[in-house]
């Protein structure tokens, strides 16, 4: 089968490209020489199947370091029989290099000068066939984001597969010295004298205000997360009533011939985890939509900016905080979009504060103890109030180890004009975030409720989720440790099975109290008070993140101790928020 | 009088511009400046300045950028006059 590969600098739209050939039907996978997972998918393109990559965004294919590495060493080790490079209509002229580099390569080539829409309302004019004479590279004008010039796009593939000799077009493109680049561009692509993009400035003038674009930042994520408990909260309740009833209705009566320990397994183990769960998605999918919206838009950039002056203060640069931000999501890709970072120093020191970030699934756990023990009014005030204390614990932990961990990466970003993605980016984004999101947890929710059933219903005998179970002993003998904290044996075992991924907390409960949704949230508020919930959750936020991050930072750091360190150091410092918070509160309120 | 003497990049104020005269970096970063439009004979204009000797917001050509002020002092620059 042939291969595509997609090349272009990061913000021009590769990525809707890609979405827009291939469907949502892209799947992740390894490549040779690699260590980062690329995307790819198979699409029939003039009659035949071929397979289309999705690279890294780059800005050199010279440079050596992060995705720049990862794109050379991609096209060395596998065939590529077509390069698409795609540019920035707008920003053809600065762009028009890497063409050149690709074309070095030996590659055979097709110019996608994408967003072709931005353009237009630019005031920009384009010759698309002088282009395509003067570079002799076949040149195709599109907007991914509409939808315009895909089917000539389509048309081009096929024709430039079908040629015969593979370096024809590469050969002359041999010849493609910058200069000569630059100029062809500025013969074809007429840019007026005051091109700006109005709207843009409007809204930055108020965004990034001196004095009022901080407040607004905040007040917009605090905004956030208040609508996405409005909107979610009561689709999560209705999830949960449902599967209770299906249950009821279903499931119990249909078991009854099984023997006891099959249908407490199936019924009590996999049911109520899973169902617990799930019950959690929608809030899950509200969230990665709104996080989505907010990186689409290119707010984040902003966000960048903002904090920038105030992060370096923590050795850290704007970018770390979009980072961080991005962790709201998951830690993993968070983690990963580190490599853009050039200073290993600044590198390492942004992953170790990556994994405070409070993720979808510790959100997922907040969200339930908040519904179990605090008024619905204050609800979202105590999340937000977790979400600080996720920033606060980054900047302390940054504040310590910057002496060991030295920034000396340049700060230079690009900050895009403000875009309003469609309904079908919006969909096809949250689709992505959701189904790796499940890919990833049902994997470890199954065997995790699966392991949390055994142990705690094990030894025979022991009345389930007792302090006899194996789980009970377990929690009892770590009990002198956590109980300084408000944290129970039974909380405790819950806290384990976090540990392998916090998706497993809330489903591991359900396992152990035989419990699902709503009757799991009475008995948990009937044994312990606000403060111990509020202590388990600092817990959960800041100990050691889950295996996907700790193998990510294994993975990406490609350091023992470094691993160790992200490790052990959230642990401790888990232990000593959670010791003050609990012992304070103890005093203030007895 | 601020006439013909060549200024680093951040010596510049909000809605100042100038022509970049030179860039004094080693060779990565230089090819990162060059790939993000910020090349000799470029003109650039700074939008704003981040609060708390925060980053430039500038424009060169379509793109906007942000940079710290002590890596727009590798950025000599031409100052124009409005």
């Amino acid at each position: 089968m042939k291969r595509i590969a997609l090349i272009g600098m990061p913000n021009t739209g590769k990525s809707t490209l890609f979405n827009r050939l291939t469907g949502a039907h892209a799947k992740v996978g390894n490549w040779p020489g690699i260590t980062v997972e690329l995307l790819a998918a198979k699409v029939l393109i003039g009659g035949e199947m071929v397979q289309l990559v999705d690279l890294p965004g780059i800005y050199d294919l010279r440079a050596h370091s992060g995705d720049e590495a990862v794109v050379t060493t991609f096209l060395a080790r596998n065939a590529v029989d077509l390069a698409i490079v795609v540019l920035n209509a707008s920003q053809a002229e600065r762009q028009i290099m890497l063409l050149g580099q690709v074309a070095r390569a030996g590659l055979r080539l097709i110019l996608v000068l994408n967003m072709a829409d931005e353009a237009a309302t630019l005031g920009i004019t384009i010759d698309r066939e002088t282009l395509s004479a003067d570079l002799a590279v076949p040149v195709c004008l599109i907007s991914a984001k509409y939808g315009q010039g895909v089917e000539q796009l389509h048309a081009l593939i096929a024709a430039a597969l079908r040629g015969k000799d593979p370096v024809e077009s590469a050969s002359a493109a041999g010849g493609l010295l910058e200069q000569r680049l630059e100029a062809a561009v500025r013969r074809s692509v007429i840019i007026p004298a005051h091109a700006s993009h109005a709207l843009t400035e409007k809204i930055d003038r108020v965004l990034l205000h001196p004095w009022m674009g901080l407040p607004i930042f905040f007040a917009l994520m605090f905004l956030l997360f208040q609508a996405v408990f409005f909107v979610g909260k009561p689709i999560q309740d209705a999830m949960a009533w449902a599967l209770a009833a299906f249950r009821t209705a279903v499931l119990d009566p249909a078991l009854t011939g099984l023997p006891a320990a099959a249908s407490g397994l199936l019924l009590d183990g996999m049911y109520n985890g899973l169902g617990t769960v799930a019950s959690f998605v929608p809030l899950i999918i509200l969230f990665f939509l709104c996080m989505a919206i907010v990186e689409d838009t290119g707010y984040l950039s902003r966000a960048a900016f903002l904090m920038d002056a105030l992060m370096s203060k923590f050795g850290l640069d704007g970018r770390s905080f979009v980072m961080i931000l991005m962790g709201f999501g998951c830690n993993v890709p968070a983690l990963m979009g580190t490599r853009v970072m050039r200073s290993r120093g600044l590198r390492l020191l942004t992953m170790l504060v990556i994994p405070l970030s409070l993720c979808s699934a510790r959100l997922q756990v907040f969200v339930f103890f908040i519904a179990a023990l605090f008024p619905a009014n204050i609800g979202p005030l105590v999340l937000f109030s977790l979400y600080l204390v996720s920033i606060a614990t980054a900047m302390l932990t940054s504040q310590i180890f910057k002496p060991r961990f030295v920034n000396d990466d340049p700060f230079v970003l690009e900050i895009p004009p403000y875009r309003f993605p469609t309904i079908r980016q919006m969909l096809l984004r949250g689709w992505h975030e959701v189904s790796h999101f499940l890919r990833r947890a049902t994997r470890f929710i199954v065997a995790g409720v699966v392991l949390v059933w055994l142990l705690t219903n094990f030894p025979a005998g022991a009345a389930p989720g007792s302090l006899d179970t194996w789980a009970g002993q377990i929690g009892g003998l770590l009990n002198p440790v956590l109980s300084p904290l408000g944290i129970d044996p039974k909380l405790t075992i819950a806290l384990i099975f976090g540990f392998v991924a916090k998706e497993v907390v809330i489903g591991a409960l359900a396992v152990i109290y035989a419990q699902e949704g709503g009757a799991l949230m009475t008995t948990i508020a009937g044994q312990i008070d606000w403060v111990q919930a509020y202590s388990f959750m600092l817990f959960t936020l800041i100990y050691t993140p889950c295996l996907s991050t700790i193998a990510t930072i294994r993975s990406e750091a490609r350091s023992r101790p470094f691993t160790a360190l992200a490790v052990v150091w959230p642990l401790a410092l888990a232990w000593m928020v959670s010791f003050v918070f609990y012992q304070g509160a103890r005093i203030h309120w007895a | 009088m601020k006439t013909a003497h060549p200024h680093t990049l951040d010596a510049l104020g909000p809605g100042e511009s100038g022509t970049i005269l030179a860039l004094h970096a080693n060779a990565e970063l230089y090819r990162r400046l060059a790939a993000l439009g910020l090349r000799v004979g470029k003109h650039v204009r700074i939008l704003r300045r981040g609060r708390f000797a925060g980053p430039l917001h500038i424009r060169v050509g379509t793109t906007d950028l942000m940079l710290r002020a002590a890596d727009a002092c590798c950025i000599q620059v031409q100052r124009s006059h409005a």
